[in-house]
């Protein structure tokens, strides 16, 4: 920590560690959170050290055998204002100290790498942007922000990494989001800790924090071969999103080139950031999200694309720069012929997964 | 100003012969009575029954957590378990324990009434209240529930096939009989007090149940329409909750936190009241700021309905309600504080004794102050996102409810138990009782922070290997703790036949309830009472006990 | 203190006869007391009552400010016709409620009889219209959960043709709207047949003489509830029925 030696500090973390009474610290945060604990440990130690004095000492020196005659007294304003104004005084200091960590931990940096998080009973289903997938664990590089972007098919559910120091629900119909950034190599637990049904405690899993280079290994070893935005790609054609999103001039939906990020204006005349929750929920509830300038006519895709579909669209049209390969696949689709170009080394005539199987 | 106050030979004393107890016989005497005190014994023993049971649940849970894997029982019936714990201990037992029992008996009394405003009401309270008891154990025994008490949407409505809407009912049902009692209550405050009794001169027990009254008045019927649209939606299918029609589950979250944030505070305020009335009886002196103790209370109730969403933090409520959440939470942490500090200051130059009650408000004063300052910790936003639905926040809440209202409710049954009943209770196995409490819940629940950090998750049936050695002495506590409570449930009955006779007043304590008989009459007061001193004015009850003024009665 | 003396004092006094004026419950002092204190229970209950209907309306705000179309069309499908009847009928029966509480404090039983009669009759009237409202929306098939059907929402509607039809998403959204308007006008609705066989209770008793011998406490308590159900009406009516009926 930044207010005391860091020997120290790693020396005092080790040995509540060795105890088992301390968690791991895996994380840029988890110092800060641990100091911001270990301070209000010390108000809470001082308070109750204060009331067990009070209370210890006034019984002894005033028990009835030392003072049998009560003397009566009404009360001191100066004192009740003591108690009042420093107990608030020190809440004061926790409540802003608190929110500033709150708003690190919950405001992820712009150049954080994203990983989809989808959590149904009992289980967390991760999809990294290159298109690997994991059921139960999550494997992340040491030293970069990674930033979760979570849903969830069914109930509430919870993710939660205690060596981290984050947490964050996971909420059906609509992305909640947590950043951090591990710092030790190592594998950390990984709990559901809203309870969901039946097998809740089964609903763990690890993270797996991994120097650079092993995690380059890892995703190259477990590529699946087709990106997550490939995959968006072939349902973004599949799904005849391309017929009306493909930035021509008289094309009947918005261009969607840089859009994740932009200021958009509705058709009521308000301006809204377009996030990732955004263009998810445009996917599903259109007339909710109607952009400005454009007419009504998009219908709703709610119960043809899969939460991991839903997943693969948005990451695709995060990574869509230009309109160029909207314009491809559309000339492409149209004489049938497949592009192994990157980065849509798919056809799009292929089922892309992540549609619903009606 | 100072009073010397000698407590009464109790060798003297005789029971009365016609008092509340023996004027009418017979189970219909009973179950039909309007008295207000009758209600209060028919409450305490229906409470101490669901008590047990829901104590046997935890229990069953402990023993579950004593090895990591989930061994004792299945996941689902340890999820049945420990939501079948919680819906009982909230709200068959800590919503109605000190109000519907001790409040019930005393509030008229304190107040220099006959009875509640309404008797009839309070009969029909205590009848909703075993309905809703008698609900819940169809639920338990026809296969149970598993929603948590929290009943979370969308698994209640959609997700689970166990007995939602029975539980669900139960709580409803249970929750009338919490609006009556409030209803009762600032009534009776309000419109029947004795000639002279200002509100100045109630005792602090009549203001924290003022306030308690008032949080259960308003925020009840929220909680009772959240359970009417789930169960509509789990047996029609309406869509208010349900992502899929386009409802919002979190909607459901703020009508729920709405009213069981301000719940705990029904649940705590009763308590504290037990604590001023027991630390100025046994340090024979007066609650040291009585207006800010009385004012403190209410600043409770009207601050604890603006602070629901705390309970929300990490479910993505925007960053700007999460900061004025957090801060109106760190308001009303302060009021407690403040109570906490004056009844430490009550003590400064008193006269103490150390009777069993007593020992319990020490233990209220420890656990509480726990149990307040963790709040703290849940409160500030960074750090509730680590330790918000781990163990931490199970010790959080068990050191306020348990630590602090059980201990107060134990602590207001020892202290009142000669004005209910007119015999004494047992004090050396009662300090023993006391004690072992004591111990029991420090082993039991603090081993749970450290596990809370260490993060792990609560209703988990079965946990990482490394948590055992914590849960281990958790379990040991736990097995601790429930002989304190065996205790007292063996040695009060006892004591309801061989117990030393207490006399009208055997704690030379100044409230009206301990200037009439005890047990008391039917009607409390052979005369309306006239109030002319404050409340705790030892110099009036040396006075008067100095004049041997017979009449105190009147 | 002596136990001994206040044992014999209590046991010789035991139960003092007051001279109960009739109606007076003896834990209360005078029947003035005893007035207030059932008036302030009352208005207590109805505060309870506000806070019971204040989720409702609270969701409502919400889901309205969401999916304004979507109520504006669901509101649209209402019968509005009966809807303003019904209002008419809950004013009338709020006015005989009055009129009873007068007759009451008058002391004219040919009256009260007549006007709790008269409100029993509205009342039921009410309930009768709102069971044929709800009859009427199960045939359309408007019902969430049990029978619903978009169809109506995402055609143009033969009931109200300037509508232009729905988008499907935002017709799904119209089960919101009639899943509040059914738990509004149900809750409400229960009111209602709670309060009707509350007065059948009270017209027995008043039949046998009840109420007209200066006793009036429980009549006037009922129209204080009954003016209550009739004021959720006044907000419910609007807030479901009326929403941009003029456009």
């Amino acid at each position: 920590m930044h207010f005391i030696s860091p020997v120290l500090w790693q020396f005092l973390i080790k040995w509540l560690t060795n105890f088992a009474i301390f968690p791991p610290e895996a994380s840029r945060i988890a110092p800060d959170v641990d100091a911001f604990y270990f301070y209000l440990i010390g108000i809470s130690v001082v308070g109750l050290v204060i009331v067990g004095l009070l209370v210890g000492v006034f019984s002894v020196r005033y028990r009835k055998e030392r003072n049998p005659e009560a003397t009566q007294i009404e009360g001191s304003t100066l004192l009740e204002a003591t108690w009042t104004i420093i107990p608030l005084a020190l809440f004061m200091v926790s409540f802003v100290w608190g929110a500033l960590l709150y708003f690190r931990i919950y405001n992820p940096p712009t150049n954080a790498m994203n990983v989809y998080v989808v959590g149904k009973q009992w289980m967390w289903k991760v999809e990294h942007p290159g298109g690997q997938h994991e059921i139960n664990s999550l494997h992340v590089p040491i030293n970069r922000p990674v930033q979760l972007t979570m849903i969830s098919q069914d109930v509430f559910h919870s993710f939660s990494i205690p060596a981290f120091r984050v947490k964050r629900e996971v909420i059906p119909g609509r992305y909640s989001t947590v950043w951090f950034e591990a710092t030790a190599p190592g594998t950390y637990h990984l709990f559901c800790t809203q309870y969901c049904g039946t097998l809740h405690s089964q609903m763990i899993g690890q993270v797996v924090a991994m120097t650079p280079d092993d995690y380059q290994a890892w995703i190259s070893g477990s590529t699946s071969g087709t990106s997550l935005a490939q995959n968006g790609e072939r349902l973004f054609a599949a799904l005849g999103c391309n017929s009306c999103h493909n930035g021509t001039p008289n094309a009947h939906g918005p261009s969607l080139a840089n859009v994740i990020g932009s200021q958009v204006q509705l058709a009521n005349g308000t301006y809204t950031t377009a996030t990732d929750a955004f263009v998810r929920d445009s996917i599903l509830n259109p007339t909710l999200h109607q952009v400005a300038g454009y007419a009504p006519i998009m219908p709703t895709y709610q119960g043809q694309v899969s939460e991991e579909g839903l997943i693969s669209l948005v990451e695709y049209i995060r990574r869509l720069d230009s309109n160029y390969r909207i314009d491809q696949t559309l000339n492409v689709s149209e004489t049938g012929a497949g592009s192994d170009a990157a980065p849509a080394s798919g056809t799009s005539t292929s089922t892309a997964s992540g549609m619903v199987k009606q | 100003m100072s009073t010397i106050v000698s407590l009464p030979d109790q060798s003297t004393a005789t029971l009365p012969k016609v008092s509340y107890l023996n004027k009418e016989y017979g189970l219909k005497s009973w179950l039909l009575t309007g008295d207000h005190k009758r209600i209060a014994i028919l409450y305490l023993i229906s409470i101490t029954f669901f008590f047990f049971i829901g104590g046997a649940m935890a229990g069953l849970i402990r023993l579950e957590l004593l090895t990591p894997a989930s061994d004792l029982m299945a996941a689902d019936t340890y999820n049945k378990v420990f939501t079948m714990h919680g819906i009982i201990m909230v709200f068959l037992f800590l919503v109605p324990s000190v109000p519907a029992t001790i409040g019930n008996f005393l509030i008229p009394i304190m107040v220099g009434a006959k009875d509640l405003a309404f008797p009839k009401i309070n009969l029909l309270s205590w009848y909703l209240y075993i309905a809703g008891g008698i609900l819940l154990m169809t639920a338990l025994i026809s296969g149970g529930v598993d929603t948590g008490w929290t009943f979370t949407t969308p698994l209640s409505t959609h997700y689970l096939n166990t007995h939602v809407i029975t539980a669900g009912l139960a709580v409803f049902v249970a929750g009338f009989s919490s609006i009556f009692t409030g209803l009762n209550f600032i009534v009776t405050i309000h419109r029947m007090r004795a000639p002279g009794m200002t509100w100045f001169r109630l005792p602090l027990f009549v203001w924290s149940h003022y306030a308690a009254s008032i949080l259960m008045v308003l925020g009840t019927p929220v909680l009772a329409i959240t359970l009417v649209l789930v169960i509509l939606e789990r047996t029609i299918g309406i869509g208010v909750f349900d992502p899929a029609k386009g409802g919002d589950p979190l909607l459901f979250q703020h009508l729920f936190w709405f009213y069981s944030h301000p719940a705990v505070y029904i649940m705590i305020l009763p308590g504290m009241g037990v604590i001023s009335e027991v630390i100025s009886t046994f340090s024979r002196k007066r609650v040291f700021g009585y207006t800010a103790v009385a004012f403190s209370s209410v600043a409770i109730a009207v601050f604890g309905f603006f602070v629901w969403a705390h309970h929300m933090f990490i479910m993505g409520v925007s960053n700007y309600s999460a900061l004025v959440f957090s801060l109106l939470t760190m308001l009303v942490a302060v009021p407690s504080a403040i109570k906490i500090f004056n009844w430490a200051a009550t003590l400064y130059k008193g006269s103490i004794t150390f009777e069993t009650p007593m020992l319990y408000a020490f233990g209220f004063m420890g656990l509480f102050t726990i149990g307040g300052l963790t709040g703290v910790f849940l409160g500030s936003l960074g750090m509730d996102i680590h330790l918000t639905e781990t163990y931490f926040i199970v010790a959080h809440f068990h050191f306020v409810m348990v630590g602090g209202m059980l201990m107060a409710y134990l602590s207001g049954v020892h202290f009142w138990w000669p004005k209910m009943t007119g015999r004494m209770y047992p004090e050396g196995l009662s300090k023993l009782a006391a004690v072992t409490t004591f111990i029991g819940f420090i082993l039991t629940f603090f081993p749970q922070f450290i596990l809370g950090y260490l993060g792990m998750p609560r209703r988990y049936a079965a946990y990482p290997p490394e948590f055992q050695v914590l849960n281990v002495f958790s379990t040991a506590g736990a097995s601790v703790l429930g002989v304190g409570y065996l205790l007292p449930l063996l040695y009060l009955t006892w004591s309801l036949k061989y117990g030393a006779i207490a006399g009208a007043n055997p704690w030379q304590a100044t409230g009206l309830e301990w200037q009439i008989q005890s047990p008391p009459l039917t009607e409390n007061f052979v005369e309306t009472p006239i109030v002319t001193h404050e409340a705790y004015d030892y110099e009036w009850l040396a006075h008067k006990t100095e004049h041997d003024e017979v009449e105190t009665v009147g | 203190m002596d136990s001994h003396a206040l044992a014999a004092q209590t046991s010789e006094t035991g139960h003092i006869e007051h001279a109960h004026p009739p109606h007076l419950r003896h834990h209360f002092e005078t029947v003035e007391q005893q007035r207030e204190a059932a008036s302030f229970g009352m208005w207590l209950f109805l505060l309870t009552e506000i806070m019971f209907f204040g989720g409702l309306f609270c969701a409502y705000l919400i889901y309205r400010n969401w999916y304004y179309p979507a109520f504006v069309v669901g509101s649209h499908q209402l019968k509005i016709w009966a809807g303003t009847t019904n209002t008419g009928v809950l004013i009338g029966s709020s006015f005989t409620m009055a009129m009873a509480v007068y007759s009451s404090q008058v002391r004219n039983r040919a009256a009260l009889i007549g006007y709790l009669l008269l409100t029993i009759v509205l009342g039921t009237v009410f309930l009768g219209i709102k069971g044929y409202e709800w009859h009427d929306e199960w045939e359309h098939h408007h019902v969430p959960g049990l029978n619903f059907s978009v169809s109506d929402f995402v055609h143009t509607s033969a009931a109200y043709p300037e509508d232009k039809p729905l988008p499907l998403d935002m017709a799904e959204k119209t089960q919101v709207y009639f899943s509040l308007y059914f738990a509004m006008t149900g809750m409400h609705a229960l009111h209602m047949i709670i309060g009707v066989s509350l007065l059948i209770i009270l017209l027995a008793q008043a039949w046998g003489g009840a109420y007209t011998d200066g006793h009036m406490t429980t009549i006037e308590n009922f129209g204080l509830y009954w003016h209550f159900v009739d004021i959720i009406w006044i907000f419910l009516f609007p807030l479901l029925y009326l929403i941009s009926r003029h456009q």
